[in-house]
């Protein structure tokens, strides 16, 4: 069973009906405890980066999520859920992400439209067991008005929206996306599909 | 570069596609969802639904509409027609539409608008308006084209994307089913006005007219229904000639396999 972080934000439905169009089944967890017996975690958001956070936090499945990551489960952030993988935002200084990567999340700036809506060509910088079918320049669907800054060396994918911003980061058993997978037709589903197939392996405490 | 954006609109009625049902290849062309596969094969960016139900199912018929095309399509759409309330548009949002279009109800009450956008974020929120030609500025039409709301246009456009409005769906009365290409006026004033993408409606009868649109606006995407309903045009056709004339668009995707 795939898990997907219902901690009441974000279309859940369509990430649902999208992965069981690859062959997935998946449930919304509401309770952090079931995380515990999910064999991959998708972690969705969508709109403000406070309003996530505080409701992810409230929730409690902050220290759940850490201990699936130790124990290798297969991490996927879209969009916001992307976001809460850095350790804040701009958007809400007041409030934390869940700090798995250093760096933060800064308000799009010099570009005529904000939120960037549409889709756009990712650069593929590195590969990724769950990218292997991305081919650089392929298309994804994206609705953001922030963009997360890695303070680490974990970006493995770019948007050109008035200059290269983070569309795609990630390492062992983690994966974080701007864009929407989930909506980003046959691109996305073929994303989530690798995904749903990785194989849970054992990541060392303190690698990426 | 973020593509130019070609969306393909289908007018539903009781869960029935309402024109545009001459297409001999499809087995139920008044599906909503069998045309909105067919626009999605042949490239549409996303997809929007106007609902004209009158009767008093609408409220089911719209969010099981929405259900339906999220069960079967990948790309994003907007539910529009008649929404009156941040309820309605949480019960279309949580059916697996991405976003929501309000249009007369907003006129009346623009509290709806941070209602809706307040709860579900300003992506989801969309703001259609109807406009048409009065001297020297755009006057605001409600109603479904009956009710001029005493509003200018690109001020009411400035106003809703203050109140947390995310993108501007515009639509051209005075061009609306005439065939002479979009109103690049009207378009270019509400697009320079604001900072969010604006999608152009009304007129459009030809590939050239969506490269005009995006050569001479500041537009973000291009809306029609009719043309691409009776197979004049196709969305795919409408690309290639968009990418001769180097605006940037989404490639034909390879087939999910």
């Amino acid at each position: 069973m795939i898990a997907i972080v219902d901690y009441g934000v974000g279309n859940l439905a369509s990430v649902r009906k999208a992965l069981a169009a690859v062959g997935a089944r998946a449930e919304l967890v509401r309770d952090p405890a079931g995380l515990r017996a999910a064999k991959a975690i998708v972690l969705p958001g969508v709109g403000n980066f406070g309003h996530c956070s505080r409701e992810f936090h409230r929730f409690g499945f902050a220290p759940e999520l850490r201990d699936a990551r130790e124990r290798g489960v297969p991490i996927l952030g879209i969009c916001v859920g992307m976001q809460l993988l850095f350790e804040g935002s701009e958007e809400d200084r007041g409030e934390a992400g869940i700090g798995f990567y250093r760096g933060a999340v800064v308000k799009l700036a010099g570009v005529p439209r904000v939120p960037q809506i549409g889709w756009n060509a990712v650069r593929k910088i590195r590969d990724h067991p769950w990218l292997r079918d991305v081919a650089d320049g392929d298309h994804f669907y994206f609705v953001h008005s922030y963009a997360a800054v890695a303070a680490e060396d974990v970006v493995l994918g770019t948007v050109d929206y008035g200059g290269p911003r983070v569309a795609i980061v990630g390492g062992d058993g983690l994966l974080g996306v701007q864009f929407h997978p989930e909506k980003s037709g046959a691109n996305g589903l073929r994303l989530l599909r690798s995904f749903a197939t990785a194989d849970a392996g054992v990541v060392a405490s303190g690698t990426r | 570069m973020l593509a130019k954006r070609i969306i393909p609109c289908l007018d539903v009625k009781d869960g029935r596609v309402v024109k545009g049902t001459n297409f001999a290849d499809l087995r139920d062309a008044g599906d909503p969802v069998e045309l909105a596969r067919r626009y999605d094969r042949e490239g549409g960016d996303e997809l929007v639904f106007l609902d004209i139900t009158a009767s008093a199912e609408r409220r089911r018929t719209v969010v099981d509409l929405a259900a339906r095309v999220a069960d079967a399509l990948f790309i994003p759409f907007t539910v529009g027609g008649g929404i009156g309330s941040a309820d309605l548009a949480g019960e279309i949002l949580r059916a697996g539409a991405d976003k929501v279009a309000v249009n007369s109800a907003a006129v009346r009450d623009p509290r709806l608008i941070s209602e809706i956008a307040g709860r579900y974020g300003s992506q989801a929120t969309v703001l259609s308006i109807d406009a048409r030609r009065a001297h020297d500025h755009w006057e605001v039409i409600i109603d479904g084209g009956r009710t001029a709301a005493g509003r200018d246009a690109v001020e009411w456009a400035t106003d809703a994307v203050a109140r947390g409005v995310g993108e501007i769906l515009l639509n051209s009365i005075d061009r609306d089913g005439t065939r002479r290409g979009f109103d690049l006026a009207l378009t270019g004033a509400v697009a320079d006005a604001v900072a969010v993408p604006v999608i152009a409606s009304g007129g459009a009868s030809s590939a050239q007219d969506y490269v005009d649109l995006f050569q001479r606006t500041q537009a973000d995407a291009g809306l029609a229904a009719s043309i691409f309903h009776y197979g004049e045009l196709t969305v795919g056709g409408v690309k290639d000639v968009l990418a001769a004339a180097g605006i940037p668009v989404r490639p034909r995707e390879r087939a999910f396999a």
